[in-house]
Parts: C-alpha cells; structure tokens; sequence
C-alpha cells in the first residue's frame, strides 16, 4: 500500500522547519558566492569589448605610438612585436632550462634532500611577486649597466626567470604521471637512462609540457613589472635586444596616466588585444591538454 | 556445521510474514510521533527498480524484512544486493545519475512517497558502511553525537545518550577515559563499533549494515556479529555480506539475489541446507560466487 | 680484475660500459643537478645583492624602516610604515572579500553544483587569473573607482560611526584596491580550496546523510572540518599573492605616503612605491637606497607567508599524495599574471 494520503505524511517524521532553512539558506548563500565570484569575469571582459573593440582598425595595429603631446596619439604596433619578441626570447630561455630541472627532480633527484630542497623553492618561486624579478634583473643587470642600461634582453631574462617555476612545476607534474612501467620497459631492454628520457619520457609527456609552456606563455605575456625594471620602453618598432622596447602592458600602464582621452581609448583597444592574445593561448593550453588525455 | 537459527514463529512458514502491522497502526498515535512500544518495524519493498544512468540494476523486487529479525542478503558481486539496501534508506540516489521507483514500506509509510523529507527518512533508518569510516576531525565522543548534534539535543540528554550508546556497542569500557580522542585512534572493529553506536545513538527503527565486517579481522567480525545479535531485539537489521559462514551465525533469515532479482528468501537453515532454487544451491555450495 | 671470459680489451667486463657510453648519462645527470642547483644559489643571490642594495637604509634607518611614519622624499625621509600599513590593509581587505567568496564558490562547485556544470564553471573561475594586472587596473582606474564612488560615499556617511569607515572618500583608495586584490585571489584560492574538497573522503560525506543531515549539514560536518587546513593555506597563498600584487594596486591606491584614517582613503604600498618611484630615485642614493629597503621587506614578508602557507596546505593533503612538494600542483591551471 502507498497510498498518500496526508496523514500518512503527518505521521512521518520531518526535519525541523529550521533546519530546512537553514539548508535552503545557506545553499543559496553558497550559490551567490559563485556568482559574485563570476561577476567580475564578466564585467572585465564587457567593458573591454565595449571601449576596446571601438579601437580596433586597421591603424592601431600598424602604426606605432607617437609619444606627442598633440595629433595622432598612433597604434600599439611596437608594442604587440616588443612583446612577442621578448616573450618569445625568455619562452626559449624559460622552457627547456623549467623542463631540466623537472627531469631532474623526476628522473635523478628522486627523494634525496637535495631534490626535495628545489623542489620546494621552485614552489616558493611560484608565490614570489612578480616585481622581484624585475628587481633582481635591474640590480644585477642594468644598474650595473652589462650590456646597456635598459635592453629587451634583460626583461626576457626577469620574465624568463618568471616563467622558469611555472613551467618547472607544471612539467614535474606531467612527467609524474608518465607511467613507471614505460620507463621500465626501455630500461629493461637495456637503453641508457638519457635514451629512455629523450626517447620515451619526454616524447609520452610532450602534450603536457605543451600545455604547461603555453600557460607559462601567458603569463609573461601579461606582465608588466619585470619589464618596467629592465626594458622600460620605447616608442618605435625596433628588434634590436640591446635597445629599449615597447611591450603591450607597458604601453597600457603608461597609457593609463595619460591625460588624452584618445590615448586612454587607446590603452582599452591594447588592454583588449593583449587579453585576446593571453585567452588565445589559454584555450589552446586547455585543448592540447583536453586532447590527450594521459590515462 | 550450520548452526540452527533462534527460534522464531515463522519457521513453520518458508517466508515470514510481519508480525502485525495492524498493531502497529493503532501504536501510532494520529498526531504523528511514534512510539517505542516493543514491537518492532519491519520493511517491505514492493516493485523496487533501481537505475544507474540507464543500467536498470533491481527489476521489480518485492521482499520482507521481519521486524526485530536478522536478514541477510546474500549473493555473488553484482547482484545487486548494496543497491537494494541502499534503495530502502534512499542513499542510493545520492549517487549522481542514479534513482528508484516503487515503494519501500516502513510499517505503514512509503518510504518514496512524494512529499517525504529524505532526511527524516534516514533518521528512522541507521546504515552501517563497509569500511568503518568516523569522522576523521571529531573525537570519540563528537563521533557518536554526530547524528544527536543535528537535532539539537540539550548537553545533559547527550551525555547520557552517548554514554548509552557506547555501552550498547560494548565500547565504552575502553573508552570511557579518552572520549576526547580522534575517532580514528581506535582500532578497526572499535572503530566500527564506534560507527555503529553513531547510528544507534539517534535511535531509529532499522539498521541496514553492508558488508561492515569485510575489512575487520576475525576476532573484531565476532565481536560485531554478538552485537548484532544483541541488537535485533531492539531494532530490524538487514544485513548484506558475500561471507555465507557470517549469514547463516547471525541471522534468522536469508534472501539471495542474483542479477537484480531475489531469487529465494527462507529462514537462514533452509538457504543453506535445502535451498528450492538450484542456482541458490550452487551459491551456498561454492559452485560460483 | 683477473682475465677471463666475461672481459675484453682493457680488462673490462663485457657487462660494463666504456667510459664513452656512459658520458651522455653522466652530463645530463650533473648537467640537470647543476641546473637544480643554480635556482637554489639564484634566489639567495638575489637575497645578498638586494640586501647590498638596500645597505644605506639599513644602516641609516634600521627598522625604523618599517615602524616610522614619515615617507617624504623632498625631504630625503624614508621612514616606510605608511607603506607596510598600506600592504596590510589592502591585502586584509582583499582576504576579508575574497576568501569567504573564493570558498563559497569552491563548496558550490564540488559539492552543490551539477555535475555537467562543474567544469565550465571552474574553467570561468580559472580564466580570472588569466588577466593580466594592468588590465585590472585599467578597469580599476576607468570602471570600478567612478562607478563605486557615490556607493562609498553613500557607506562612509551611513556609516559613519563604524571605525575606519567615516571621513572624506577619495577615488583611489585602500578599499578599491583591497577589491581588486580580492578579485584577483579568487582563482587562487578557489582552486586550492577546490583540490582539497576534493580529497574528503566520500565515506565520511555518507556517513553524515546516512545519520540523517541535509546537504548543507553534510558539509558543515564532513567537508568543512576536513578542508580546514588546505582552505587556509589556499587562503594564505591569496595572502601571499595580494601583498605582492604591483601594477593593479599602484594605480587605484593613491599613493599618499601617508596612513589613512579610513578605507576610503588614498594610500600607499611596499610594491606600489617602488613602481611609482623609482624613475626618479634614481639617482639619489637614500632614495633609491629606501625603495630597495621596501623591496627586501616585501621579498621576506611574502617568502614567510608562502612558507607557511605550503605547511598549511601540506597539511591539509591527510595522505593524499598526488605531485610531489606540496602534493597539489600550487600553480594554477592559467597562471597568475600580475
């Protein structure tokens, strides 16, 4: 018999109304959490799209900025290749060197002290402020005026060491999970340690190491306090490493105390463009990591 | 050798039958609360299908658990015998993907009525897991108050309530002194036990245990397997285990299930001496499982 | 080694290696150890020159660097508590809004959220960290300051008794860059917070509805206590992040190197001052001498409290042991651009 009749429902038992609130309530404060959380995702990317997308012709990108007072304030051309020049210089610095010491902690270090030591200052490094490498290339480096006082190669190397921890850990966790066995397996047939690296590991770990270097990418894109401190910037379009050089956040911060309205236009159409090229790399990440999948 | 069941009023009968759920209508007063008057709360499950997803797991189940008795479900993994279990305290929906249809009857109540608050539902019905699993944050004491916490028990009742509940389990000698203690100090059957006096501490009407012994060692299993048997006269225990031996000591009667169906439900004896169904028979003799 | 059948030229067995084999093994092996080695003699390099750097200040000022209110560089004072109440304030701010929020999200999106839900939602979460920080700013300086303005005039006079809350309301402030600090920890720490959800054991998370709790009780009792640790390690990690965080916070917070007497005042922080000032320090030796003090003091300040964060959430892993370290991988899925 199940029959429903309201004094069947009388007669069992409820949990008290207040803890029924009490549920509802604070489900519902959980939600709101997420959705402030959310809120300013959407506001950012509104506002950019609004005051940013407005900017975006043809001139913006193939003009650079005049630095005048007066008439055309001009585009953010040096500051897009400025950037991809010099993050692309510290992604090569950044990248293999972050992979080396993974491989060391994953295929020498082991559990020795030592390797415990670096692994844990690589994390310490990831939740160092990104002024300090700035900081640190500007002492040792351009105080001392090696090379020239401000040059694009000194702010790849800041962003380099930036990126090394990112890459660094982020590799260290892929390569874990290249399975024990595959690496037995080769060793079992006898190849050297190095070949089984170079051979197995790190071709079974690519897609991950891709993804890390990509996230890592993104990052030094967006960075603008490293390179306040050893490129400074400069306005026209320039690949010499030994010079100052335009970047895109350091466009946008001067941009941004800039009195003119077109320049503040300006610096909403290069803040767009930068966070296109960071969320471009980002999705990226995210499909080759989607892609393959390490079972 | 199969020890023989306690003596029941139903051995006559091949199936028991409840013992008397017309009493136990006229026990409940019409102003809802129920009371503890003795006789027990039996379940019976009628047209039960569970579904994972689309894996249509119990197809049509109808089965009785005597009150105040011992049942035990037996049966080869995969068939359906924790979800059965699981269906009657209504935890297995709380498994994304997964639900029920049909009706579980605690004496008069359906269980799965709409309207009924699943919370209340697993107040009144206690389950025990597989692996002892106290709260890793709360001492012994808070442990077993856990459930009482919930409805806002005063401080004196609760004291009483816990030290009860920990005699009941036969713990409380040994922990009288360390109530303060991480729950998960004790050994494994303790712990077991520890979650078994959890249970029994907001005092509801049935106990569903799966499979609590299988991590336990052998002298913890025994401890618990007298404690079950203490336990029947105050509550309705249905019992899931892939250990025959364990069924036929401890309870009155037996179900096995196979693939989502009982197959046959008898007084433990019988399952295990002369079984009607064949493929019971090859069960109890080891043939598969 | 006694010749015999198992040897070959130069009384190697033919079990070992020539020298030449085993080269390419030993260089990669010491070549990588090296390259571990070199980050640990970077960072305490950095430590030594920063010190070196800030010698002036130091022998100067000692730590009346950091407990002396007078920041005024057309007099040559570099006295930076104005700077160190300014990074706490602003970086209190940011945990007071963004913990409880970062938390929230986290509980909904592991235990309260469907399942389909719970990725896309984690991604959105992630993405906030892909913003770079000038962008923040950018959005700081053009959005959030004009248009929160009349709401915290509205708040300062409203509630004008509560301490620190009444008084003139500037446009930058502490209390918009605490906002944006809070903003910018949420992935952070709702990730962290995420991962250990994650590890409460789900026997533990039956057990509380099996005796009977409703959802929210349920993770009051199983979730919550269980987290604990990990949450307040990610917390700290949040911490860590917004007492370093530059560029966002040097152009909404004012730079008044003074103490506000509310959190609507304009204000200054260790981070933000070097940015500001150190075109024109330059080449003033107690200038620039103080902005590396304010550097040296920060580089600590967030070293201690990433350390402890790391035995924080090292303890809230209760043998989960997933990547070596800390056992989660503390770098966020798309990085923390500042």
């Amino acid at each position: 018999m199940s029959a429903v009749s309201p004094d069947t429902l009388r007669a069992f038992p409820h949990v008290s109304a207040r803890r029924r609130n009490t549920d509802r309530a604070m489900r519902g404060v959980l939600a709101l959490g997420t959705l402030l959380a959310l809120i300013p995702l959407v506001l950012i990317l509104y506002y950019l799209l609004h005051k940013g997308l407005g900017t975006w012709t043809g001139s913006l990108f193939t003009t650079d900025p005049s630095g005048a007072f007066f008439g055309n304030p001009g585009g953010i051309r040096s500051a897009i290749f400025g950037s991809l020049e010099i993050v692309g210089i510290a992604t090569a610095i950044a990248v293999p060197i972050g992979i080396g010491v993974a491989l060391y902690l994953t295929e020498y270090g082991g559990d020795s002290w030592f390797a415990s030591l670096v692994r844990y200052f690589v994390d310490v490094m990831t939740g160092v402020p990104s002024i300090m490498f700035g900081l640190f290339i500007y002492i040792v480096l351009v105080i001392s005026h090696v090379g020239g006082g401000f040059t694009a190669w000194k702010g790849s190397i800041a962003l380099a060491l930036l990126m090394l921890p990112i890459v660094a850990r982020s590799a260290e966790v892929v390569l874990l999970l290249v399975p024990r066995e595959l690496r037995e397996a080769a060793l079992a047939l006898g190849a050297p340690r190095w070949r089984v690296v170079m051979r197995v590991v790190l071709p079974t770990a690519l897609p991950g190491l891709l993804t890390g270097s990509l996230l890592a990418i993104s990052r030094g894109m967006g960075e603008t306090a490293p390179l306040l401190f050893t490129v400074s910037t400069a306005f026209t379009l320039t690949g010499s490493l030994g010079q100052q050089m335009n970047t895109l956040p350091v466009q946008i911060f001067s941009d941004i105390t800039n009195p003119r309205t077109a320049v503040i236009d300006r610096a909403w159409g290069a803040a767009l463009t930068l966070v296109a090229l960071v969320l471009i790399l980002n999705l990226i990440a995210r499909a080759v990591s989607r892609r393959s999948r390490m079972a | 050798m199969i020890p023989p069941p306690t003596t029941t009023a139903t051995e006559s009968t091949r199936v028991s039958t409840t013992s008397g759920p017309s009493e136990q209508a006229q026990a409940t007063p019409a102003n809802g609360s129920r009371t503890r008057n003795g006789t027990g709360h039996s379940v019976r499950i009628e047209g039960l299908h569970a579904f994972y997803g689309p894996h249509h797991v119990i197809k049509g189940l109808d089965i009785e658990f005597p009150a105040n008795e011992v049942t035990a479900i037996i049966g080869p993994s995969g068939s359906g015998k924790s979800t059965v279990v699981r269906c009657i305290n209504r935890m297995h929906e709380e498994i994304p993907g997964a639900r029920a249809e049909g009706s579980v009857m605690l004496d008069q109540l359906d269980v799965y009525a709409p309207g009924v608050d699943v919370t209340a539902v697993r107040r009144l019905i206690g389950m025990v897991f597989q692996k002892p699993n106290p709260f890793p944050t709360m001492s012994i004491f808070d442990n077993v108050a856990a459930g009482l916490r919930l409805t806002g028990n005063g401080s004196r009742d609760l004291r009483d309530r816990v030290q009860a509940s920990l005699e009941a389990v036969g713990l409380w000698n040994e922990v009288k002194h360390r109530l303060g203690e991480p729950g998960v100090g004790l050994s494994g059957g303790q712990q077991q036990r520890l979650c078994i006096a959890r249970t029994i501490a907001v005092e509801p009407e049935v106990i569903l245990m799966d499979e609590p012994c299988s991590a336990l060692d052998p002298i913890a299993t025994l401890r618990i397997e007298e404690l079950i048997d203490e336990l029947k006269a105050r509550y309705t225990i249905v019992i899931v285990t892939h250990n025959m031996q364990q069924a036929a000591r401890v309870s009155d009667t037996t179900a096995f299930m196979l693939d989502g169906e009982r197959v046959e439900h008898a007084p433990t004896t019988e399952i295990f001496t002369t079984p009607q169904d064949e493929r019971t028979e090859h069960y109890v003799t080891g043939k598969f499982g | 080694m006694e010749a015999s059948a198992t040897t070959i030229a130069g009384g190697r067995s033919i079990l070992e290696r020539s020298p030449a084999a085993r080269f390419p093994d030993r260089a990669l092996k010491w070549g990588l150890t090296a390259l571990a080695a070199a980050i640990l003699l970077l960072i305490g390099y950095f430590f030594v020159r920063l010190i070196g750097q800030s010698q002036y200040t130091l022998s100067h000022s000692g730590l009346g660097f950091v407990f002396g209110n007078d920041w005024d560089v057309s007099r040559n004072i570099y006295r930076g508590a104005p700077l160190v109440v300014g990074t706490l304030i602003t970086s209190a701010i940011a945990l007071v809004i963004g913990v409880p929020v970062a938390v929230a999200a986290a509980l909904f999106i592991s235990e309260l959220c469907p399942r389909r839900a719970r990725g896309p939602l984690s991604i959105l979460l992630d993405l906030l960290a892909a913003v770079p920080s000038v962008v923040y700013g950018l959005w700081g300086v053009f959005v959030l300051i004009p248009k929160l303005l009349p709401a915290e005039k509205w708040f300062a006079s409203t509630f004008s008794f509560v301490p620190w809350v009444g008084g003139t309301v500037y446009g930058p402030n502490y209390f918009i860059a605490g906002l944006i600090l809070a903003i910018m920890i949420l992935p952070i720490v709702s990730a962290i917070s995420r991962e250990v959800i994650a590890t409460v054991p789900p026997e533990n998370k039956e057990a509380a509805l099996a005796l009977g709790a409703t959802r929210w009780e349920m993770i009051r009792m199983a979730v919550l206590p269980y987290s604990r640790p990990g949450i307040i390690g990610g917390a700290m990690l949040g911490l860590g992040r917004a007492l370093g965080e530059t560029i966002a916070v040097v152009l909404v917070i004012g730079s008044a190197p003074t103490i506000g007497k509310s959190i609507f005042s304009q204000g200054y922080s260790l981070a933000s001052v070097i940015a500001n000032e150190f075109g024109e320090a330059a080449n003033t030796q107690s200038h620039s001498s103080a902005l590396f003090m304010a550097g040296l003091v920060l580089f600590i300040l967030t070293l201690v409290v990433n350390v402890i964060a790391r035995w924080f959430v090292s303890r809230g892993q209760h043998g989960r042991r997933g990547t070596g370290g800390t056992g989660i991988a503390i770098a966020t899925p798309a990085g923390d651009a500042r």
